[in-house]
């Protein structure tokens, strides 16, 4: 069964078709980028797949579920901007993710700030951006999530720290989940995804794996991106 | 083992050139275990289902074997190993060649120039590492 799926999924902010007839799905141990310019609606998907948005039309189903109490159980979710309380300590926010999914790996947390040597006792408004981000992406990657859906999780940080997230991702990997990564830097995902949706005005352009639009274009996925979106 | 992509060609097919190439310098020895898929993907910085492709085709070809239970291993066939050594050297030659080629090179040239820079650089056997 599809992990996430979407069907005939369209949202409208007002006059502004954010989605159009979205039809995809991502299946279990695939990761995925999803792919666009600014403002092509993929924060919007995200959320739509979070209950933080509804549809305005179509359907979309976590796990073959609708967006809701059972299906946050399920789904695991690195926001756009850092969301953690910025009062907590390191290992406060630890506990704080404990108490609330029944999925939360606490040793796999803890070795990873131990790697990264971030104190426990650190408070995270003492932390940098960088570090910040790592330790958010921590904590979301440290749960046994059927889905990851991580909204631009590279943007922002420095090319050393990026490695670091993407290795976390790759290290994290677990066959029966799916991760989806939004993001425009496209040249650093590349060699960690699976799978691509190119996303464009609110449509999907095009979806295929990385290793398919190599071998038939001859192209990174990258210099596709920059062909299709050439302004 | 340090790893390296074009953007030319599929991740997979770099892949297996370059465990390819680890075998053959002797940086995965013959008959030693090789790390995890997980592990190998971590290192080298690629999707896990891309590294598992890439170790299932050199499995095909016969360069590596799994044992159920114990994980991947190098061949110890020396015979396999110096195949592929050499596939490899064969596809070093025939890109030189065409690039010279393309340059307006002809063949003996090519050899006279060839020779010329080994004996300039003194190449011997084992000299130049990786």
């Amino acid at each position: 069964m599809a992990v996430l799926e979407c069907k005939g999924l369209s949202k409208r902010y007002g006059h502004t078709q954010a989605l159009d007839r979205v039809d995809l799905a991502v299946e279990p141990g695939r990761i995925v980028g999803l792919l666009g310019p600014n403002g092509s609606g993929k924060t919007t998907l995200i959320k739509l797949a979070n209950g933080l948005l509804t549809p305005s039309e179509g359907e979309i189903l976590v796990c073959g579920m609708k967006p809701g109490k059972e299906s946050h159980a399920l789904v695991s979710y690195l926001p756009e901007r850092t969301s953690i309380p910025l009062w907590m300590t390191a290992g406060q926010l630890l506990d704080f993710y404990q108490d609330f999914y029944k999925d939360f790996r606490r040793d796999a947390a803890e070795e990873m700030l131990q790697h990264l040597d971030i104190s426990p006792k650190q408070r995270i408004k003492q932390m940098s951006k960088g570090t910040r981000e790592k330790v958010q992406l921590i904590v979301v990657m440290s749960r046994a999530a059927k889905l990851y859906l991580l909204d631009e999780p590279i943007g922002g940080v420095d090319p050393a720290t990026r490695d670091y997230i993407l290795s976390t991702i790759i290290g994290n990997y677990d066959p029966e989940a799916a991760v989806v990564i939004s993001t425009h830097l496209i040249s650093d995902v590349e060699k960690v995804l699976d799978d691509v949706i190119f996303i464009n005005q609110g449509r999907v352009m095009l979806q295929s794996s990385v290793d398919q639009i190599r071998e038939e274009k001859g192209m990174s996925v990258d210099e596709l991106f920059r062909e299709v979106f050439k302004c | 083992m340090k790893w390296q992509f074009s953007n030319d060609a599929p991740i997979y097919a770099q892949l297996i050139a370059q465990i390819k190439v680890g075998i053959v310098s002797g940086a995965f020895p013959p008959g030693e275990r090789l790390p995890s898929v997980r592990d190998l993907a971590t290192e080298a910085g690629v999707n896990p289902n891309t590294m598992q492709r890439a170790l299932a085709e050199l499995e095909r070809d016969g360069l590596v074997y799994s044992q159920r239970t114990a994980g991947r291993f190098v061949t110890e066939d020396k015979r396999m190993i110096d195949a592929a050594k050499l596939g490899l050297a064969e596809n070093h030659i025939k890109t030189f060649l065409l690039a010279m080629t393309r340059l307006g090179y002809q063949r003996e040239e090519i050899l006279d120039l060839l020779r010329q820079e080994t004996t300039k650089e003194g190449i011997t056997d084992g000299g130049s590492g990786m």
